[in-house]
Order: structure tokens, then C-alpha cells, then sequence
């Protein structure tokens, strides 16, 4: 459905995105992985025919979006990463007048809409103005409306950034369901649990590359071990700890507040480092995330990053 | 649930119609559905903001024709003697057409750029940018017209109108109309900040108050004349004038075109800025 080949985007002496290649199948749910600033806004800018490229291909669906932006954003659906539904309409008149830029009638509309309300759980606001909806009802909406004309590839950049916990998982429901109906997702996420939770495939970006690319599972098991220790000796003897226990586990990884360990049996790492006769004032072992795949790639978390 | 037709939805079909058009790239042939978009929003949110542009050329009427008009007895213009309500109806027609189309395409277009990001929305769609400049201008036209036809009316009633040729004005005041919003679209379309737009303020309100509203440009010394005729609104409060009594000279057609090529520009530079700030 995508292909990009040596992708690149530059503003001036500045390059957001330098010559990176990735491919996106028909039904499959892929997606861009990085911190801010990584390049991810601008690849999905590009993809959804609203940002030319600088050099390099892209194809979607077999056009070429510097030539055939309309008829290629015909076939997305865009939920960009700040809402921008419009203020001055109510919830059913977002969709409505949504559905007529792409020139649908109304007898189209009508159904589609009811379809939408009931998929955005925004029966109850249909008349409602938008202003006087909450973040995640917001997001739903901006979501609802991407699906106005039927899109083979709906794009999400940072689904969820921003809402709290709940409407996060309302949100992802939501967007589990499309995907098992078979859409094509574009998602682009700093979340790491978002990327595992929605994600078949993905690309880790850094610095407008690609630093990485595969499954989430996959990613974890070739960047990361199964389980991780994460202890905290108080910020000035982290450094000293690190080098006397430098011999356990696989890897280590020495960040300002705390060790990480990777190894493939937590609780025995754990309590070697017990043995020796160092207490750790907080200790965790957890099974590894993308979190760590990022923190392995670029040697940065995604906070400071 | 979610349907999910790969390939051929009915907006890829409406969008692929044409696509092997000329310009498919910047239109699709729909600037009606941003005029439909405004034209809800102006009954969900708008409509006092709507009601108050009828009311401004009225209230001006009535101030300035029947008070100061009342102080000034009549006027000599072109030839005859009429009363100063009469001589600055007209004018009041001409401007409140400025006005409308100014207030719409630059402090509403500006707010819609940078704020409320609905020109993103729009183009992340299968509208182009030629759509959504055609779209907005036609809907500061269309909301001139209805101001236009809502002033004649009052004229009207207070029998301010000589003859039938005054309904040229309608037309005329879509041209102004047009001219102005387009120009103004373009022009804020380059603006970067609120401070700028005000800079607008600061040319306005002396061409309302020089250009020919109130008095004669013939008051001025003839140099001056000269520079006050080529500015816009003095050419449109001139060639609604010019209809509202009659008047047919070559200096009508000349305005005409000056307004149509002014719309042509200002359409050209709007779609250029459109495509620079939100497909580039």
C-alpha cells in the first residue's frame, strides 16, 4: 500500500528525514516509533500527501503523492496529531461537512454518520458543539471523522497523547477494532505500550532515521533480553555500584537515577546483586519493553531524548 | 461496524472523476462545500456577528445622511442638485461591501490558518487549495450580496433611490466584494502574526474617511485627486456612484476591470500561499 525508498525530507541546511526506506501491506497495522523530533510527524505529513518530499520515492496505492495529492488523500483518513475539528460545528456537522470536502452526498452521509456516533461512543453529542467536549471524546471525534470516506489507510499521529489513562483505553479499543476489520494503520506514538498494544510492525526513527525495524516481540527479543532489573542506589553511587557489578546479567545500562540489568531470569539477577551485599534502596524486575529497545538503539530514553 | 473498502470508496471514485484534469492537483471542483461549511457555522455559531454587518451602513445613514445631512442641505453632484443622504448612500454601499469582505478574509482567515487549523483539516481531505481560496471568497461575496440587497432596501424606504439602474449596484457590490476578499485572503495569508493584521486598521479606516464617502474627491487639489482615485475604495465607491444615478462613462468599465483583475490576483496569490503553507 506505502513504499518509501530513501525517503528524505530537508528545510534548508536542516534534515527531518534522511533517506529512509520502509514498505506497509495491505490489513497491516505499522508503526513509527521516536521521541519528538525524530522525524515522525514529517514521514507521516508525507504519506498523507500534505508535505512534499525533498528526493527519494513514495508510493501510496501505486500514485505519487507530489503528483496526485487529492486523489491519494481520497483514500485517508487523517487524525493528526492535535485536533483540529471545527469549533464552530457540532459534533454531527464535523462529520457532515467532512464527508461533503471529499464530495460525498448526503444519502452517503446520512448512515454514516449514525455508523460514526456509534463507533466514537458520541451518540449523546451529536448536537453538542465541540468546545464543550472532554480531550478524549475530542480525539474520538477527530478519529470518527478520519473514517468519513471509507479510507484503505487510516493515519494516527499520537493517537493518545495527551488523555489520561481511561480515555487512552477507550481509545485503543476503538482503534483495535478498526484494525481487526481489517484497515491498514499508519501510528505513529512515543508510547511504547501504545506501539505494542496496536502495532504488528514497526520502525524505531531517531534523528529522521531508522534505527530499527520488526515486530514489537522481535524488536524486543534482538535489542533486549526477557526481563530487566531496574534498581536505584541514590543518584551519587550509581556510577561506583555499576562497575562492581558489571559481571552480572547480560547488560547493563547506567542512567542518572538508576542501573538497569537485562538479563533472562530477573529474580536471579536480583538476588545476585543482593549477594554481594549491596541493598538497593528501590528494586524491580519487569519483563523488557520497546522502552528499552529505544534505550539500547540510540542510548537515550525516550524522555530526554 | 467500520467498513473497509480498499481501493474504491466513494470518495476515491468522486476524487479519481478528476483526476486527469488540468489543475486536479490544486482543485476538484468543490469550493461549494467550503461555502457550505461556512454557511453552517454562521447558523451554529455566527449569526449576531452575521445580523451586526447589516446593520453598520445603516446606522451610518442615519447618523451622517439625515444629521449631517440635515447641516449640509444638499450636494452637487455629477450635474445635479440631491440631497447628502443620497449622495453618501451609495458610497455606504460600496464600503459596507469593503468591509464585509475585509473582516472575513483577514481576521477570520487568519484565526482559521493559525488557530483553529481548519484549512489543515480541509486539505488533509481531497479538496485542493484553489477549492478552499474560491470557497472562502465566494462566501464573503455571497454574505456581500445579502448585505448589499439589505441595504438597498432601506435606501429604498427612505426613497434614497432614483431610478432602476441602482440595482447595478448589487452586482457591483459582489465585484467589490470579490476584489476585496480576495486581496485580503492574500494578504494575510503572509502575515505571521496578530500585531500585522492590525497594520490593516491603520489603512482602512483613512480610505473610508478620504475616499470619497462623505464629500467630493473634487474638494482636493488636483495632485491629490489623482492619488485618492487610484486607491481601491475611492474606484468602487465611484463606480457604485456611477450606476446608483446612472452615470455610464468609460471610467465604470475602466473600474470594472480594475476589480476583476484585483479578484484574479488576489485568487492566484491565496491558492500560491494555501499550497506553500499546508502541501509543501
Amino acid at each position: 500500500m506505502i513504499t518509501a525508498r530513501t525517503l528524505t525530507k530537508a528545510y534548508g541546511e536542516f534534515i527531518a528525514v534522511d533517506g529512509i526506506d520502509f514498505s506497509v501491506a495491505p490489513g497491516e497495522s505499522f508503526g513509527v516509533l521516536g521521541p519528538n523530533g525524530a522525524g515522525k510527524s514529517t514521514t507521516m505529513r508525507m504519506i498523507g500527501a500534505t508535505l512534499l518530499r525533498t528526493s527519494g520515492e513514495l508510493s501510496i496505492l501505486g500514485k505519487d503523492p507530489s503528483i496526485d495529492g487529492p486523489a491519494i488523500r481520497a483514500h485517508l483518513g487523517v487524525v493528526p496529531q492535535q485536533d483540529n475539528n471545527d469549533t464552530e460545528l457540532t459534533v454531527a456537522e464535523n462529520l457532515y461537512i467532512y464527508g461533503k470536502y471529499f464530495g460525498l452526498p448526503r444519502s452517503y452521509l446520512t448512515p454514516k454518520i449514525d455508523e460514526l456516533l456509534a463507533f466514537a461512543q458520541l451518540e449523546d453529542k451529536r448536537d453538542a458543539k465541540v468546545d464543550s467536549l472532554s480531550g478524549g471524546m475530542k480525539r474520538r471525534l477527530t478519529i470518527a471523522r478520519g473514517l468519513v470516506n471509507d479510507p484503505s489507510i487510516v493515519m494516527l499521529d499520537e493517537p493518545t497523547t495527551g488523555l489520561d489513562p481511561q480515555a487512552r483505553h477507550i481509545l485503543w479499543d476503538r482503534l483495535f477494532r478498526l484494525k481487526e476489520d481489517g484497515a491498514t494503520l499508519v501510528i505513529t506514538t512515543h508510547y511504547m505500550d501504545e506501539a505494542e498494544q496496536l502495532c504488528d510492525r514497526l520502525v524505531v526513527m531517531d534523528r529522521g532515521r531508522i534505527v530499527a525495524e520488526g515486530s514489537p516481540a522481535s524488536l524486543i527479543r534482538q535489542y533486549a533480553s526477557r526481563e530487566v532489573v531496574e534498581v536505584r542506589f541514590g543518584s551519587g553511587r550509581n556510577g561506583e555500584i555499576a562497575a562492581s557489578i558489571s559481571d552480572i546479567g547480560d547488560r547493563m545500562e547506567v542512567l542518572p537515577d538508576r542501573i538497569l540489568v537485562y538479563a533472562d531470569q530477573g529474580e536471579a539477577t536480583l538476588q545476585a546483586i543482593v549477594a554481594r551485599g549491596l541493598m538497593p534502596l528501590t528494586s524491580l524486575v519487569r519483563r523488557c519493553s520497546l522502552e528499552d529497545v529505544f534505550l539500547r538503539l540510540t542510548g537515550r530514553t525516550l524522555e530526554d531524548a | 461496524m467500520i467498513t473497509q473498502v480498499v481501493v474504491t470508496s466513494a470518495a476515491v471514485a468522486i476524487a479519481e472523476r478528476r483526476g486527469s484534469y488540468p489543475g486536479a492537483g490544486i482543485y476538484s471542483g468543490r469550493p461549494h462545500a467550503v461555502m457550505q461549511r461556512a454557511f453552517t457555522a454562521l447558523r451554529t455559531s455566527n449569526l449576531l456577528a452575521f445580523l451586526t454587518g447589516f446593520v453598520e451602513p445603516v446606522l451610518f445613514l442615519l447618523s451622517f445622511g439625515f444629521g449631517i445631512g440635515g447641516l449640509v442641505g444638499g450636494v452637487d453632484a455629477q450635474g445635479s442638485q440631491i440631497t447628502y443622504a443620497a449622495f453618501i448612500a451609495p458610497a455606504l454601499l460600496a464600503s459596507s461591501a469593503m468591509n464585509g469582505a475585509i473582516f472575513d478574509s483577514t481576521y477570520n482567515v487568519y484565526f482559521k490558518m493559525h488557530f483553529s487549523r481548519i484549512y489543515q483539516g480541509m486539505l488533509a481531505t481531497s479538496l485542493g487549495s484553489l477549492d478552499v481560496a474560491l470557497g472562502e471568497i465566494g462566501w464573503a461575496v455571497l454574505r456581500g450580496g445579502i448585505y448589499a440587497c439589505g441595504f438597498m432596501s432601506v435606501t429604498a424606504v427612505f426613497g434614497l433611490i432614483p431610478s432602476w439602474w441602482a440595482l447595478l449596484t448589487i452586482p457591483a457590490a459582489l465585484l467589490i466584494a470579490f476584489a476585496f476578499s480576495a486581496i485580503g485572503m492574500a494578504v494575510t495569508s503572509y502575515m505571521t502574526s496578530f500585531q500585522q493584521l492590525n497594520w490593516l486598521n491603520f489603512w482602512l479606516l483613512p480610505m473610508f474617511l478620504f475616499s470619497g464617502t462623505f464629500y467630493p474627491i473634487s474638494t482636493y487639489p488636483t495632485w491629490l485627486q489623482v492619488i485618492v482615485e487610484v486607491t481601491p475604495l475611492a474606484q468602487a465607491i465611484a463606480m457604485v456612484r456611477g450606476l446608483w444615478f446612472g452615470h455610464f462613462d468609460v471610467g465604470l468599465a475602466g473600474s470594472v476591470l480594475y476589480f476583476a483583475a484585483l479578484a484574479v490576483i488576489g485568487a492566484a496569490f491565496t491558492t500560491k500561499r494555501l499550497t506553500a503553507l499546508f502541501l509543501r
